[in-house]
């Protein structure tokens, strides 16, 4: 028990560490860049002076030296406030980020699910007859599927699904008239609007997914153990079940987990073609404004939603092997 | 030492993969050299006579909104794409490899430290970083390049140090050490060679990955800035007019597939060539 405390400690503890390692670098990278917040809105205005801009700059606290602001800025974190955005409403950040967590979390939610449902069966069919018709087949259809940018496919599903043979809303979340629906056609709607950006977060991630479980599980399948089962009588179907599919999972929980940056990453560009109102769309509109708080918060978001996929990977892969449960002092 | 393989395949057969890939790679790296040589006509020339024309022979990719010849700015833009891979991989690849090789060579707290930023490096959201970093200093093809490389060695280097950590028992270390070399003379000399291989591999899939970057941030309008044509910027274009001209986004798009496919091809077939351990 106390070798499990430890590890999970020393784990927390690391999180913190690459938690503050993130925010350190963000927060430089994105003051030392040339320009400021009130560029903006003092080029805007002609009659905005050198003093307005002064003043502007004292309001934000950019006045000060860099560390004093990164440390302002980290007492506020701590309290759970990311500050207020610099640009339009003013509003505070969390509130802007807490309105739009919900849709691109649960489409990279989703597509992961998704992702699962195609890329096991796919690698594990390809690994069992390896060599096979379905092995050679799924191999080039992964490799066309890797190189396959997302955005053009979206491009191309609009083109046809959207124009040539319309059958599926291609912009935005919701239809005109939506607020005279009834609650089931309103969640019908949504849904429908989700189809396409689900479906290319998706097409993003299957065709690695698929490969990596497939050598995965021929990895595992060269195991000693497998044979053992295999010599004593047991089916194909217990095999493959019981003893090889479990531990060929592990790895591919843990590539999961790490592929959360990704999806977040992913998610500017799907929610700018679909014209969703996610947090992708809101970093754009961040970025392009120069919305220091705003950046900051989202790139946190980020990397907390990053830790703690890491994270759950890791417990994943705790449960699903008893080995790594006892422990050797965090190594792997 | 050759083995002779059990059965007897033709060497074409055997590397069908690898070929494939390098014939992709050698082409779309012809057509990008020689574009100035091989585009009917000139990239950047608006031609009002010739608005949104489908493809045709004299077109051979039909023309964009400004009556520009589409085929000639694939061309060009596969020019844009091939320079932003190599210099990215070029910059994400030393980076790694540096820092790898010190991470595996001298071990304990250096090692530490430098895995440890790695983890944090690989923690971040990237691109979020890269847009952000990109739309603060001017969308230029410089920035694009060296952002994508400074975001991007973090493979190499756990890779890198994963090699070195074997290499450096080897017993010619031993003896390069015995004879009296320096560490740096042992790094570069005796362990960097025998190391080259694994990143070879990653520094061809690299090149893919830097293209697709590039391309999605053209494609935001933070890549490669109009007039000059890049893949993603042509895509940001024909998104436009999609419903009118589907020329404009299947042609650019089809050239990214592509090209992407074959550093994939060149770089999964070298590494079975590279390690059959992996292969079986």
């Amino acid at each position: 028990m106390a070798h499990v405390l430890k590890r999970i400690l020393i784990k927390l503890l690391w999180v913190g560490v690459v938690f503050l390692g993130i925010t350190v670098i963000s927060f430089w990278v994105i003051h030392l860049a040339p320009g400021s917040p009130t560029d903006l809105q003092t080029t805007l205005n002609p009659d905005a002076g050198i003093e307005a801009r002064v003043q502007l700059e004292k309001l934000y606290g950019l006045d000060k030296p860099l560390h004093i602001q990164y440390a302002n800025w980290l007492k506020r974190l701590i309290q759970l406030d990311f500050g207020q955005s610099m640009s339009g409403d003013h509003r505070p950040v969390w509130d802007k980020i807490k309105e739009r967590l919900p849709l691109t979390f649960g489409m990279n939610v989703a597509s992961m699910l998704l992702t699962l449902l195609i890329a096991v069966p796919i690698g594990v069919t390809a690994a069992w007859w390896r060599g096979g018709v379905f092995d050679k087949l799924s191999t080039v259809v992964v490799f066309i599927g890797f190189a396959m940018p997302g955005f053009w496919l979206a491009l191309l599903l609009m083109l046809w699904l959207g124009i040539a043979w319309p059958i599926l809303p291609i912009s935005g979340l919701t239809s005109m008239g939506f607020d005279s629906m009834s609650p089931m056609g309103k969640l019908w709607d949504v849904t429908k609007h989700l189809i396409l950006p689900i479906f290319i977060y998706t097409s993003g991630s299957w065709a690695g997914m698929s490969r990596f479980m497939r050598s995965s599980m021929l990895e595992v399948l060269r195991q000693d153990y497998i044979m053992t089962a295999r010599a004593k009588g047991l089916s194909s179907r217990v095999v493959l079940f019981k003893h090889a599919l479990r531990n060929a999972l592990m790895p591919v929980i843990t590539i999961l987990g790490l592929s959360v940056p990704a999806l977040i990453g992913g998610s500017v560009i799907i929610e700018s073609i679909f014209a969703l109102p996610g947090l992708g769309q809101l970093f754009y509109q961040a970025v392009m404004s120069r919305d220091y708080p705003l950046i900051m918060g989202s790139l946190v978001l980020g990397a907390i939603l990053t830790l703690i996929g890491n994270l759950l990977a890791d417990i994943g892969y705790g449960l699903a092997d008893p080995r790594i449960r006892v422990g050797q002092g965090g190594k792997r | 030492m050759k083995r002779k393989p059990l059965k007897r395949v033709s060497p074409w057969a055997r590397h069908a993969l690898l070929i494939l890939g390098g014939l992709i790679v050698g082409l779309m790296s012809l057509a990008a050299v020689f574009a100035p040589l091989l585009a009917p006509f000139d990239p950047n020339f608006i031609n009002v006579d010739a608005l949104l024309l489908p493809p045709s022979p004299t077109h051979l990719m039909g023309t964009d909104a400004l009556g520009r010849d589409v085929f000639s700015r694939i061309l060009f833009g596969g020019r844009v794409s091939l320079w932003v891979g190599f210099v990215a991989v070029g910059i994400a690849t030393s980076i790694g490899l540096t820092l790898g090789l010190t991470a595996g060579y001298f071990g304990r707290i250096v090692d530490e430290i430098i895995m440890r930023g790695v983890d944090v490096m690989l923690c971040f959201p990237s691109f979020f970083l890269i847009l952000a970093v990109i739309a603060f200093l001017e969308p230029s093809l410089t920035n694009i390049m060296i952002v994508i490389g400074l975001t991007g060695w973090m493979g190499v280097a756990r890779l890198v140090r994963a090699e070195t950590l074997t290499i450096r028992e080897r017993d010619y270390v031993l003896a390069a050490r015995a004879a009296g070399a320096g560490s740096i003379r042992i790094i570069v000399r005796h362990i960097m060679p025998n190391a080259i291989g694994p990143v070879l591999v990653s520094a061809t899939l690299g090149v893919a990955g830097a293209i697709l970057t590039e391309s999605s941030l053209s494609f935001l309008g933070l890549g490669v800035q109009p007039p000059d044509a890049s893949w993603g910027n042509m895509l940001m274009e024909g998104k436009e007019v999609l419903g009118i001209a589907w020329w404009l986004s299947v042609f650019p798009g089809l050239a990214i597939l592509f090209t992407v496919l074959g550093y994939n091809l060149l770089g999964e077939s070298l590494r079975d060539l590279l390690d059959p351990r992996l292969k079986q």
